[in-house]
Protein backbone atom coordinates (compact mmCIF):
# COMPACT_ATOMS: atom_id res chain seq x y z
CA UNK A 1 0.00 0.00 0.00
CA UNK A 2 0.78 3.88 -0.17
CA UNK A 3 2.67 4.30 2.98
CA UNK A 4 2.22 8.46 4.16
CA UNK A 5 2.95 10.39 7.38
CA UNK A 6 0.93 13.59 8.66
CA UNK A 7 3.01 16.73 7.86
CA UNK A 8 3.26 18.61 11.21
CA UNK A 9 0.57 20.88 12.07
CA UNK A 10 2.80 23.83 11.85
CA UNK A 11 2.85 23.60 8.05
CA UNK A 12 -0.82 23.09 7.55
CA UNK A 13 -1.79 25.65 9.74
CA UNK A 14 0.41 28.05 7.68
CA UNK A 15 -0.75 26.69 4.13
CA UNK A 16 -4.55 27.66 5.64
CA UNK A 17 -3.63 30.71 7.25
CA UNK A 18 -5.26 33.11 4.78
CA UNK A 19 -8.60 30.87 4.40
CA UNK A 20 -11.81 31.21 6.00
CA UNK A 21 -13.66 27.70 5.84
CA UNK A 22 -11.48 25.04 5.96
CA UNK A 23 -12.47 21.64 4.76
CA UNK A 24 -9.92 18.63 5.88
CA UNK A 25 -10.66 15.61 3.45
CA UNK A 26 -9.94 12.46 5.06
CA UNK A 27 -8.90 9.43 2.37
CA UNK A 28 -10.35 6.00 3.33
CA UNK A 29 -7.69 3.28 1.54
CA UNK A 30 -4.22 3.47 2.23
CA UNK A 31 -3.54 6.31 4.19
CA UNK A 32 -6.49 4.71 6.86
CA UNK A 33 -4.44 1.81 7.20
CA UNK A 34 -1.19 3.16 7.60
CA UNK A 35 -2.81 5.63 10.38
CA UNK A 36 -1.82 8.96 8.48
CA UNK A 37 -4.91 10.00 7.06
CA UNK A 38 -8.08 8.11 7.55
CA UNK A 39 -11.13 9.17 9.03
CA UNK A 40 -9.95 9.21 12.19
CA UNK A 41 -6.68 10.97 11.67
CA UNK A 42 -8.64 13.61 9.53
CA UNK A 43 -11.05 14.60 12.62
CA UNK A 44 -7.70 14.93 15.01
CA UNK A 45 -6.17 17.00 12.51
CA UNK A 46 -9.77 19.52 12.18
CA UNK A 47 -9.44 19.68 15.92
CA UNK A 48 -6.12 20.92 16.29
CA UNK A 49 -6.55 23.41 13.72
CA UNK A 50 -9.55 24.35 15.45
CA UNK A 51 -8.02 24.79 18.77
CA UNK A 52 -4.72 26.26 17.18
CA UNK A 53 -6.56 28.96 14.89
CA UNK A 54 -8.70 29.81 18.25
CA UNK A 55 -5.91 30.67 20.13
CA UNK A 56 -4.93 32.67 17.54
CA UNK A 57 -8.33 34.40 17.44
CA UNK A 58 -8.56 33.05 13.74
CA UNK A 59 -11.57 31.48 12.60
CA UNK A 60 -12.51 28.59 13.55
CA UNK A 61 -14.50 27.08 10.55
CA UNK A 62 -13.06 23.86 10.39
CA UNK A 63 -15.05 21.10 9.05
CA UNK A 64 -13.84 17.06 7.94
CA UNK A 65 -15.27 14.83 6.38
CA UNK A 66 -13.62 11.41 4.54
CA UNK A 67 -14.21 9.70 1.05
CA UNK A 68 -13.23 6.25 0.64
CA UNK A 69 -10.95 7.47 -1.82
CA UNK A 70 -9.97 10.65 -3.38
CA UNK A 71 -7.65 8.77 -6.43
CA UNK A 72 -10.83 8.27 -8.11
CA UNK A 73 -13.60 10.30 -9.51
CA UNK A 74 -16.31 7.96 -8.43
CA UNK A 75 -15.75 8.94 -4.82
CA UNK A 76 -14.49 12.31 -5.34
CA UNK A 77 -17.72 13.86 -7.82
CA UNK A 78 -20.35 13.31 -4.98
CA UNK A 79 -18.52 15.86 -2.70
CA UNK A 80 -19.10 18.67 -5.11
CA UNK A 81 -21.36 20.20 -2.70
CA UNK A 82 -19.38 20.28 0.54
CA UNK A 83 -16.11 21.36 -1.41
CA UNK A 84 -17.88 24.17 -2.78
CA UNK A 85 -19.28 25.38 0.27
CA UNK A 86 -15.27 25.82 1.86
CA UNK A 87 -12.34 28.35 0.96
CA UNK A 88 -9.86 25.85 0.86
CA UNK A 89 -9.20 21.81 1.29
CA UNK A 90 -6.45 19.84 3.02
CA UNK A 91 -6.50 16.19 1.97
CA UNK A 92 -5.37 13.91 4.25
CA UNK A 93 -4.57 11.24 1.33
CA UNK A 94 -1.50 10.39 -0.73
CA UNK A 95 -0.37 12.41 -3.01
CA UNK A 96 -2.43 10.83 -5.44
CA UNK A 97 -5.65 11.97 -4.19
CA UNK A 98 -4.04 15.84 -3.49
CA UNK A 99 -3.56 15.92 -7.30
CA UNK A 100 -7.44 14.12 -7.56
CA UNK A 101 -8.93 17.13 -5.91
CA UNK A 102 -6.98 19.32 -7.52
CA UNK A 103 -7.74 18.17 -11.13
CA UNK A 104 -11.54 18.04 -10.31
CA UNK A 105 -11.98 21.21 -7.96
CA UNK A 106 -10.11 23.64 -10.70
CA UNK A 107 -10.08 26.66 -8.50
CA UNK A 108 -10.24 25.47 -5.22
CA UNK A 109 -7.05 25.48 -3.61
CA UNK A 110 -5.79 22.02 -1.83
CA UNK A 111 -3.48 21.59 -0.03
CA UNK A 112 -1.22 17.88 1.62
CA UNK A 113 -1.97 17.52 4.58
CA UNK A 114 0.42 14.17 4.60
CA UNK A 115 3.16 13.53 2.87
CA UNK A 116 3.49 10.44 0.62
CA UNK A 117 6.53 8.74 1.77
CA UNK A 118 6.56 5.28 0.17
CA UNK A 119 4.70 1.88 -1.32
CA UNK A 120 5.38 -0.49 2.05
CA UNK A 121 3.52 -2.46 4.13
CA UNK A 122 3.55 -2.45 8.28
CA UNK A 123 6.54 -5.45 8.85
CA UNK A 124 5.06 -5.01 12.41
CA UNK A 125 2.38 -2.51 14.51
CA UNK A 126 3.85 0.22 14.08
CA UNK A 127 6.79 0.02 11.55
CA UNK A 128 6.07 0.25 8.21
CA UNK A 129 8.88 -0.03 5.70
CA UNK A 130 9.50 0.72 1.96
CA UNK A 131 8.72 -2.42 -0.20
CA UNK A 132 8.64 -1.46 -3.78
CA UNK A 133 9.77 1.44 -6.09
CA UNK A 134 7.53 1.39 -9.06
CA UNK A 135 10.31 1.02 -11.10
CA UNK A 136 8.08 -0.33 -13.89
CA UNK A 137 10.13 -3.32 -14.34
CA UNK A 138 10.00 -6.23 -12.07
CA UNK A 139 12.92 -8.36 -11.42
CA UNK A 140 11.98 -10.53 -8.09
CA UNK A 141 12.54 -13.60 -10.16
CA UNK A 142 15.29 -12.69 -10.14
CA UNK A 143 16.20 -12.17 -6.88
CA UNK A 144 14.16 -14.33 -4.20
CA UNK A 145 11.26 -11.86 -4.14
CA UNK A 146 13.15 -9.26 -2.19
CA UNK A 147 13.63 -5.69 -4.28
CA UNK A 148 17.04 -4.59 -4.80
CA UNK A 149 15.67 -1.30 -6.31
CA UNK A 150 13.81 -0.19 -3.14
CA UNK A 151 15.67 -2.04 -0.62
CA UNK A 152 19.38 -1.15 -1.56
CA UNK A 153 20.13 2.32 -0.69
CA UNK A 154 22.36 2.34 -3.65
CA UNK A 155 19.70 0.27 -5.92
CA UNK A 156 22.71 -1.98 -6.84
CA UNK A 157 22.21 -4.81 -9.24
CA UNK A 158 25.20 -6.70 -8.54
CA UNK A 159 25.79 -6.55 -4.44
CA UNK A 160 26.37 -6.67 -2.06
CA UNK A 161 28.85 -3.97 -1.99
CA UNK A 162 31.60 -3.64 0.37
CA UNK A 163 29.11 -1.62 3.07
CA UNK A 164 27.49 -4.91 4.30
CA UNK A 165 28.34 -5.59 7.58
CA UNK A 166 26.68 -8.26 9.97
CA UNK A 167 23.75 -8.32 7.38
CA UNK A 168 23.29 -4.69 7.84
CA UNK A 169 23.90 -1.98 5.50
CA UNK A 170 26.33 1.13 6.01
CA UNK A 171 23.89 4.13 4.95
CA UNK A 172 21.90 2.74 8.47
CA UNK A 173 23.09 0.23 10.56
CA UNK A 174 19.71 -0.50 11.07
CA UNK A 175 18.88 -1.51 7.86
CA UNK A 176 19.13 -5.17 7.14
CA UNK A 177 21.45 -4.88 3.84
CA UNK A 178 19.11 -6.01 0.96
CA UNK A 179 21.20 -8.29 -0.91
CA UNK A 180 22.78 -10.05 2.24
CA UNK A 181 18.22 -10.88 2.25
CA UNK A 182 18.50 -11.76 -0.92
CA UNK A 183 22.27 -14.01 -0.75
CA UNK A 184 20.26 -15.88 2.45
CA UNK A 185 17.06 -16.24 0.73
CA UNK A 186 18.53 -17.76 -2.41
CA UNK A 187 20.63 -20.27 -0.40
CA UNK A 188 17.55 -21.42 1.36
CA UNK A 189 15.67 -21.95 -2.20
CA UNK A 190 18.76 -24.11 -3.28
CA UNK A 191 19.19 -21.06 -6.06
CA UNK A 192 22.64 -19.28 -4.87
CA UNK A 193 24.19 -19.79 -8.41
CA UNK A 194 21.61 -17.31 -9.56
CA UNK A 195 24.15 -14.61 -8.25
CA UNK A 196 26.85 -15.70 -10.31
CA UNK A 197 25.44 -14.17 -13.38
CA UNK A 198 25.97 -10.20 -14.06
CA UNK A 199 22.85 -8.42 -14.19
CA UNK A 200 22.71 -5.92 -17.16
CA UNK A 201 22.29 -2.54 -16.49
CA UNK A 202 18.72 -1.87 -15.71
CA UNK A 203 16.72 -0.29 -17.86
CA UNK A 204 15.38 2.74 -16.25
CA UNK A 205 12.98 4.11 -19.10
CA UNK A 206 10.05 2.38 -17.52
CA UNK A 207 10.70 3.62 -13.88
CA UNK A 208 10.31 7.13 -13.31
CA UNK A 209 13.49 8.36 -15.65
CA UNK A 210 11.07 7.81 -18.63
CA UNK A 211 8.32 10.23 -17.92
CA UNK A 212 5.13 10.46 -16.52
CA UNK A 213 3.85 7.07 -17.34
CA UNK A 214 0.70 5.64 -18.21
CA UNK A 215 -1.56 2.82 -18.97
CA UNK A 216 -3.68 2.36 -21.77
CA UNK A 217 -6.26 -0.49 -21.68
CA UNK A 218 -7.99 -0.71 -24.56
CA UNK A 219 -9.78 -3.97 -23.31
CA UNK A 220 -11.26 -1.21 -20.33
CA UNK A 221 -12.56 1.51 -22.63
CA UNK A 222 -16.09 2.68 -22.62
CA UNK B 1 51.98 -5.21 -29.09
CA UNK B 2 53.74 -6.76 -25.97
CA UNK B 3 55.33 -6.01 -22.64
CA UNK B 4 58.57 -7.39 -21.65
CA UNK B 5 57.61 -11.24 -20.93
CA UNK B 6 55.81 -11.54 -23.94
CA UNK B 7 52.46 -10.68 -22.97
CA UNK B 8 49.99 -8.90 -24.79
CA UNK B 9 49.35 -5.71 -23.66
CA UNK B 10 45.67 -3.68 -24.42
CA UNK B 11 46.39 -0.34 -23.04
CA UNK B 12 50.29 0.27 -22.61
CA UNK B 13 49.83 1.99 -19.59
CA UNK B 14 52.46 1.98 -16.83
CA UNK B 15 50.65 0.25 -14.67
CA UNK B 16 49.37 -2.37 -17.53
CA UNK B 17 52.85 -3.40 -18.74
CA UNK B 18 54.50 -3.08 -15.29
CA UNK B 19 51.73 -5.84 -13.75
CA UNK B 20 52.53 -7.95 -17.46
CA UNK B 21 55.85 -7.60 -16.80
CA UNK B 22 55.65 -9.91 -13.56
CA UNK B 23 56.65 -6.62 -11.32
CA UNK B 24 55.28 -6.30 -7.53
CA UNK B 25 53.58 -2.78 -8.14
CA UNK B 26 52.92 -0.05 -6.22
CA UNK B 27 50.02 2.63 -6.45
CA UNK B 28 49.61 5.34 -4.12
CA UNK B 29 46.19 7.34 -3.85
CA UNK B 30 45.74 11.14 -4.08
CA UNK B 31 42.90 13.09 -2.61
CA UNK B 32 42.03 16.30 -4.54
CA UNK B 33 41.34 19.42 -2.62
CA UNK B 34 37.94 20.78 -1.44
CA UNK B 35 39.00 23.71 -3.72
CA UNK B 36 40.07 24.74 -6.58
CA UNK B 37 43.61 25.26 -5.35
CA UNK B 38 46.50 23.38 -8.05
CA UNK B 39 49.30 23.95 -5.73
CA UNK B 40 47.71 21.05 -3.04
CA UNK B 41 47.80 18.24 -6.22
CA UNK B 42 51.43 19.50 -7.09
CA UNK B 43 52.72 19.33 -3.30
CA UNK B 44 51.42 15.84 -3.25
CA UNK B 45 52.25 14.58 -5.96
CA UNK B 46 55.93 15.45 -5.16
CA UNK B 47 55.46 12.73 -2.32
CA UNK B 48 54.24 10.41 -4.47
CA UNK B 49 56.02 10.45 -7.13
CA UNK B 50 59.12 8.14 -7.94
CA UNK B 51 58.00 6.00 -5.16
CA UNK B 52 55.00 4.91 -6.62
CA UNK B 53 54.03 3.61 -9.92
CA UNK B 54 50.69 4.74 -10.68
CA UNK B 55 48.28 7.30 -8.34
CA UNK B 56 44.56 6.41 -8.04
CA UNK B 57 42.52 10.13 -7.74
CA UNK B 58 39.68 9.58 -5.82
CA UNK B 59 36.12 10.72 -7.27
CA UNK B 60 34.73 12.93 -4.83
CA UNK B 61 35.84 10.43 -2.03
CA UNK B 62 33.03 9.75 1.38
CA UNK B 63 30.58 11.87 -1.13
CA UNK B 64 32.35 15.11 0.11
CA UNK B 65 32.91 17.59 -3.05
CA UNK B 66 36.12 17.88 -4.30
CA UNK B 67 37.94 19.17 -7.26
CA UNK B 68 37.32 16.50 -10.25
CA UNK B 69 38.97 13.38 -10.88
CA UNK B 70 39.95 14.16 -14.60
CA UNK B 71 41.15 17.27 -13.81
CA UNK B 72 43.42 16.31 -11.39
CA UNK B 73 45.16 12.75 -13.67
CA UNK B 74 45.47 15.39 -16.47
CA UNK B 75 47.59 17.67 -14.16
CA UNK B 76 49.69 14.52 -13.15
CA UNK B 77 50.30 13.33 -16.47
CA UNK B 78 51.82 16.85 -16.88
CA UNK B 79 53.77 16.03 -14.07
CA UNK B 80 54.81 13.14 -15.04
CA UNK B 81 53.02 10.29 -12.69
CA UNK B 82 50.85 8.03 -14.19
CA UNK B 83 47.28 8.27 -13.22
CA UNK B 84 44.08 5.57 -12.20
CA UNK B 85 41.10 7.74 -12.67
CA UNK B 86 38.79 6.35 -10.55
CA UNK B 87 34.66 6.69 -11.57
CA UNK B 88 31.44 6.19 -9.05
CA UNK B 89 28.36 5.90 -10.44
CA UNK B 90 26.87 8.09 -7.50
CA UNK B 91 26.98 11.62 -9.31
CA UNK B 92 27.05 10.49 -13.13
CA UNK B 93 24.20 8.16 -15.24
CA UNK B 94 25.68 6.23 -18.07
CA UNK B 95 25.72 9.28 -20.47
CA UNK B 96 27.47 11.31 -18.32
CA UNK B 97 30.13 8.42 -17.67
CA UNK B 98 30.36 7.66 -21.41
CA UNK B 99 31.01 11.47 -22.01
CA UNK B 100 33.36 11.69 -19.48
CA UNK B 101 35.57 8.70 -20.66
CA UNK B 102 36.42 10.08 -24.18
CA UNK B 103 37.29 13.19 -22.59
CA UNK B 104 39.64 11.69 -20.38
CA UNK B 105 41.16 9.11 -22.70
CA UNK B 106 41.64 12.03 -24.88
CA UNK B 107 43.39 13.81 -22.36
CA UNK B 108 45.49 10.98 -22.19
CA UNK B 109 44.05 8.98 -18.90
CA UNK B 110 44.81 5.36 -19.65
CA UNK B 111 43.74 3.91 -16.13
CA UNK B 112 40.17 3.23 -14.61
CA UNK B 113 39.04 2.42 -11.53
CA UNK B 114 35.04 1.29 -11.55
CA UNK B 115 33.55 2.11 -8.61
CA UNK B 116 30.13 2.37 -7.45
CA UNK B 117 30.85 5.45 -4.86
CA UNK B 118 29.91 6.09 -1.18
CA UNK B 119 26.29 6.84 -0.62
CA UNK B 120 25.64 10.26 -0.27
CA UNK B 121 24.69 10.00 3.45
CA UNK B 122 27.87 10.10 4.67
CA UNK B 123 29.47 13.45 2.64
CA UNK B 124 28.54 17.07 3.01
CA UNK B 125 25.78 16.86 0.92
CA UNK B 126 23.26 14.38 2.25
CA UNK B 127 20.49 16.43 0.76
CA UNK B 128 21.89 15.39 -2.60
CA UNK B 129 19.87 12.88 -5.46
CA UNK B 130 21.88 9.89 -6.02
CA UNK B 131 22.34 8.59 -9.55
CA UNK B 132 23.41 5.02 -9.49
CA UNK B 133 22.14 4.41 -12.93
CA UNK B 134 25.27 1.71 -13.13
CA UNK B 135 26.04 -0.35 -10.29
CA UNK B 136 30.16 -0.70 -10.41
CA UNK B 137 29.86 -3.97 -12.15
CA UNK B 138 27.94 -3.09 -14.91
CA UNK B 139 29.92 0.11 -15.37
CA UNK B 140 33.15 -2.24 -15.98
CA UNK B 141 31.22 -4.51 -18.70
CA UNK B 142 30.42 -0.78 -20.56
CA UNK B 143 34.02 0.49 -19.89
CA UNK B 144 35.15 -2.98 -21.48
CA UNK B 145 32.59 -2.97 -24.17
CA UNK B 146 33.83 0.63 -25.59
CA UNK B 147 36.99 -0.81 -25.37
CA UNK B 148 37.02 -3.99 -27.07
CA UNK B 149 33.99 -3.76 -28.95
CA UNK B 150 34.21 -0.52 -29.84
CA UNK B 151 30.59 0.39 -28.72
CA UNK B 152 28.96 2.62 -26.93
CA UNK B 153 26.62 1.06 -23.81
CA UNK B 154 23.42 1.58 -25.94
CA UNK B 155 24.99 -0.61 -28.58
CA UNK B 156 25.88 2.07 -31.17
CA UNK B 157 29.15 1.96 -32.90
CA UNK B 158 32.07 4.25 -31.47
CA UNK B 159 33.03 5.80 -34.84
CA UNK B 160 36.63 6.74 -34.67
CA UNK B 161 39.14 6.31 -31.39
CA UNK B 162 37.36 4.12 -28.69
CA UNK B 163 38.41 5.16 -25.31
CA UNK B 164 41.00 2.48 -24.17
CA UNK B 165 41.64 1.55 -20.69
CA UNK B 166 42.89 -0.59 -18.25
CA UNK B 167 40.01 -1.49 -16.18
CA UNK B 168 40.28 -2.15 -12.60
CA UNK B 169 37.40 -2.57 -9.72
CA UNK B 170 37.59 -2.56 -5.88
CA UNK B 171 36.95 -5.73 -3.60
CA UNK B 172 36.47 -5.95 -0.09
CA UNK B 173 37.61 -9.61 1.38
CA UNK B 174 36.05 -8.06 4.84
CA UNK B 175 32.71 -7.46 4.12
CA UNK B 176 29.76 -9.85 4.21
CA UNK B 177 29.02 -12.42 3.25
CA UNK B 178 32.59 -13.31 3.49
CA UNK B 179 32.24 -16.44 1.29
CA UNK B 180 30.53 -14.62 -1.44
CA UNK B 181 33.63 -12.10 -2.11
CA UNK B 182 35.58 -14.44 -4.09
CA UNK B 183 32.38 -14.89 -6.45
CA UNK B 184 31.50 -11.49 -6.58
CA UNK B 185 35.61 -10.67 -7.39
CA UNK B 186 34.42 -13.28 -10.29
CA UNK B 187 31.74 -11.13 -11.51
CA UNK B 188 33.81 -8.15 -11.93
CA UNK B 189 36.20 -10.62 -13.81
CA UNK B 190 32.94 -11.76 -15.83
CA UNK B 191 32.52 -8.26 -16.69
CA UNK B 192 35.88 -7.51 -17.92
CA UNK B 193 37.57 -5.69 -14.77
CA UNK B 194 41.79 -6.60 -15.25
CA UNK B 195 43.48 -4.86 -11.76
CA UNK B 196 41.30 -4.92 -8.70
CA UNK B 197 42.59 -2.67 -5.58
CA UNK B 198 41.07 -4.32 -2.19
CA UNK B 199 40.28 -2.68 0.94
CA UNK B 200 42.61 -1.83 3.15
CA UNK B 201 43.80 -5.24 5.23
CA UNK B 202 44.64 -5.41 8.60
CA UNK B 203 43.64 -8.92 9.08
CA UNK B 204 46.26 -10.44 6.61
CA UNK B 205 44.98 -14.29 7.73
CA UNK B 206 41.42 -13.48 6.85
CA UNK B 207 43.01 -12.21 3.24
CA UNK B 208 45.26 -15.09 2.91
CA UNK B 209 42.06 -17.01 3.11
CA UNK B 210 39.97 -14.43 0.73
CA UNK B 211 43.07 -15.21 -1.82
CA UNK B 212 43.36 -19.19 -1.39
CA UNK B 213 39.46 -18.57 -2.20
CA UNK B 214 40.14 -16.76 -4.81
CA UNK B 215 42.25 -18.89 -6.39
CA UNK B 216 40.25 -22.41 -5.65
CA UNK B 217 37.81 -20.03 -8.18
CA UNK B 218 40.81 -19.79 -11.29
CA UNK B 219 40.68 -15.91 -10.38
CA UNK B 220 44.19 -15.12 -10.03
CA UNK B 221 45.26 -15.98 -13.46
CA UNK B 222 42.46 -13.63 -15.11
CA UNK B 223 43.01 -10.74 -12.62
CA UNK B 224 45.79 -8.49 -11.22
CA UNK B 225 44.87 -8.32 -7.23
CA UNK B 226 46.26 -5.34 -4.98
CA UNK B 227 46.54 -5.45 -1.78
CA UNK B 228 45.00 -2.44 0.02
CA UNK B 229 47.12 -1.12 2.93
CA UNK B 230 47.30 2.13 4.74
CA UNK B 231 49.29 3.64 7.87
CA UNK B 232 46.84 3.87 10.72
CA UNK B 233 47.62 7.52 12.08
CA UNK B 234 46.52 7.46 16.17
CA UNK B 235 45.49 5.43 18.68
CA UNK B 236 41.73 6.82 18.00
CA UNK B 237 41.74 5.88 14.45
CA UNK B 238 42.66 2.63 14.70
CA UNK B 239 39.54 2.29 17.37
CA UNK B 240 38.07 4.21 14.88
CA UNK B 241 38.43 1.97 12.28
CA UNK B 242 38.15 -0.99 13.94
CA UNK B 243 34.27 0.00 15.44
CA UNK B 244 33.07 2.60 13.30
CA UNK B 245 33.87 1.84 9.67
CA UNK B 246 31.93 -0.35 7.74
CA UNK B 247 33.55 -3.81 6.11
CA UNK B 248 36.68 -2.51 8.20
CA UNK B 249 38.45 -5.68 10.27
CA UNK B 250 41.53 -3.87 12.38
CA UNK B 251 42.54 -6.83 15.03
CA UNK B 252 43.18 -5.75 18.35
CA UNK B 253 46.96 -6.85 18.07
CA UNK B 254 47.41 -3.42 16.08
CA UNK B 255 45.58 -1.17 18.51
CA UNK B 256 47.87 -2.47 21.16
CA UNK B 257 50.64 -1.80 19.37
CA UNK B 258 49.70 1.90 18.86
CA UNK B 259 48.82 2.12 22.17
CA UNK B 260 51.88 0.81 23.73
CA UNK B 261 53.91 3.32 21.25
CA UNK B 262 53.14 6.32 23.67
CA UNK B 263 53.33 4.53 26.87
CA UNK B 264 56.45 5.97 27.87
CA UNK B 265 55.54 9.29 26.70
CA UNK B 266 53.48 11.82 28.67
CA UNK B 267 50.27 12.69 27.34
CA UNK B 268 50.88 16.73 27.22
CA UNK B 269 54.03 15.91 24.84
CA UNK B 270 51.19 15.88 22.43
CA UNK B 271 53.99 16.60 18.99
CA UNK B 272 55.72 13.58 20.51
CA UNK B 273 53.17 11.00 21.25
CA UNK B 274 51.66 12.36 17.50
CA UNK B 275 55.64 11.13 15.86
CA UNK B 276 55.26 7.81 17.85
CA UNK B 277 51.96 7.08 16.65
CA UNK B 278 53.06 7.70 12.73
CA UNK B 279 56.30 6.03 13.13
CA UNK B 280 54.62 2.87 14.44
CA UNK B 281 51.46 3.26 11.95
CA UNK B 282 54.18 3.37 9.08
CA UNK B 283 56.32 0.81 10.77
CA UNK B 284 52.91 -1.73 11.14
CA UNK B 285 51.99 -0.80 7.16
CA UNK B 286 55.64 -2.01 6.14
CA UNK B 287 55.74 -5.03 7.86
CA UNK B 288 51.46 -5.61 6.30
CA UNK B 289 52.97 -5.30 3.16
CA UNK B 290 55.80 -7.80 3.54
CA UNK B 291 53.27 -10.39 5.05
CA UNK B 292 50.79 -10.06 1.52
CA UNK B 293 53.92 -9.95 -1.10
CA UNK B 294 54.19 -13.70 0.04
CA UNK B 295 50.59 -14.35 -0.88
CA UNK B 296 50.30 -16.11 -3.62
CA UNK B 297 48.40 -14.46 -6.45
CA UNK B 298 49.33 -10.47 -4.94
CA UNK B 299 50.49 -8.70 -7.56
CA UNK B 300 51.48 -5.79 -5.92
CA UNK B 301 49.98 -3.25 -2.89
CA UNK B 302 47.76 -0.46 -3.21
CA UNK B 303 48.69 2.16 -0.68
CA UNK B 304 45.81 4.44 1.10
CA UNK B 305 47.25 7.09 2.56
CA UNK B 306 44.68 9.86 1.94
CA UNK B 307 45.78 13.15 3.96
CA UNK B 308 48.60 11.41 4.88
CA UNK B 309 50.43 11.25 1.23
CA UNK B 310 53.68 12.42 3.04
CA UNK B 311 54.00 9.14 4.62
CA UNK B 312 53.62 7.09 1.10
CA UNK B 313 58.13 7.61 0.90
CA UNK B 314 58.50 5.98 4.37
CA UNK B 315 56.60 2.78 3.87
CA UNK B 316 57.71 2.32 0.78
CA UNK B 317 61.22 2.21 1.21
CA UNK B 318 60.71 0.41 4.83
CA UNK B 319 58.65 -2.47 2.86
CA UNK B 320 62.04 -2.39 0.80
CA UNK B 321 60.40 -1.71 -2.38
CA UNK B 322 62.86 1.16 -3.37
CA UNK B 323 63.64 2.11 -6.44
CA UNK B 324 60.82 1.63 -8.53
CA UNK B 325 61.26 -0.10 -11.74
CA UNK B 326 61.84 1.77 -15.12
CA UNK B 327 60.20 1.17 -17.89
CA UNK B 328 61.60 1.68 -21.48
CA UNK B 329 59.46 4.35 -23.26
Amino acid sequence: MIIAQRKPLEEIKEMVASYEKVLVLGCGTCVAVCFAGGEKEAKLLASELRMARQMEGKSTQIIEHTIQRQCEWEFIDPIKELVASVDAVVSTACGIGVQGMAERFEDKPIFPGVNTTFLGMPVQPGEFVERCQACGDCILDLTGGICPVARCAKSLMNGPCGGSQNGKCEVNPETPCAWQLIYDRLSKLGQLERLLDVMPAKNWSTSRDGGLRKIIREDLKL
Amino acid sequence: MSGDNGKELVVGSKLERLLKAGHFVVTGELGPPQSADRSVIEKKASYLRDVVDAVNITDNQTAVVRMCSMAVAKMLIDLGIEPIMQMTCRDRNRIAIQSDLLGAYALGVRNLLCLTGDHQSFGNHPQAKNVHDLDSITLIQMVRQMRDAKKFQCGEEIKGQEPRFFIGGAANPFADPFEFRPYRLGKKVKAGVEFIQTQLIFNVPKFREFMKRCGDLGLLDKVYILAGVGPIKSLAAARYMATSVPGMDVPQEYIDRMANAVKSIPQEDKKARREAWEREGIKICAEIIQQVREIPGVAGVHIMSIEWESAVPEIVQQAGLLPRPKLDA
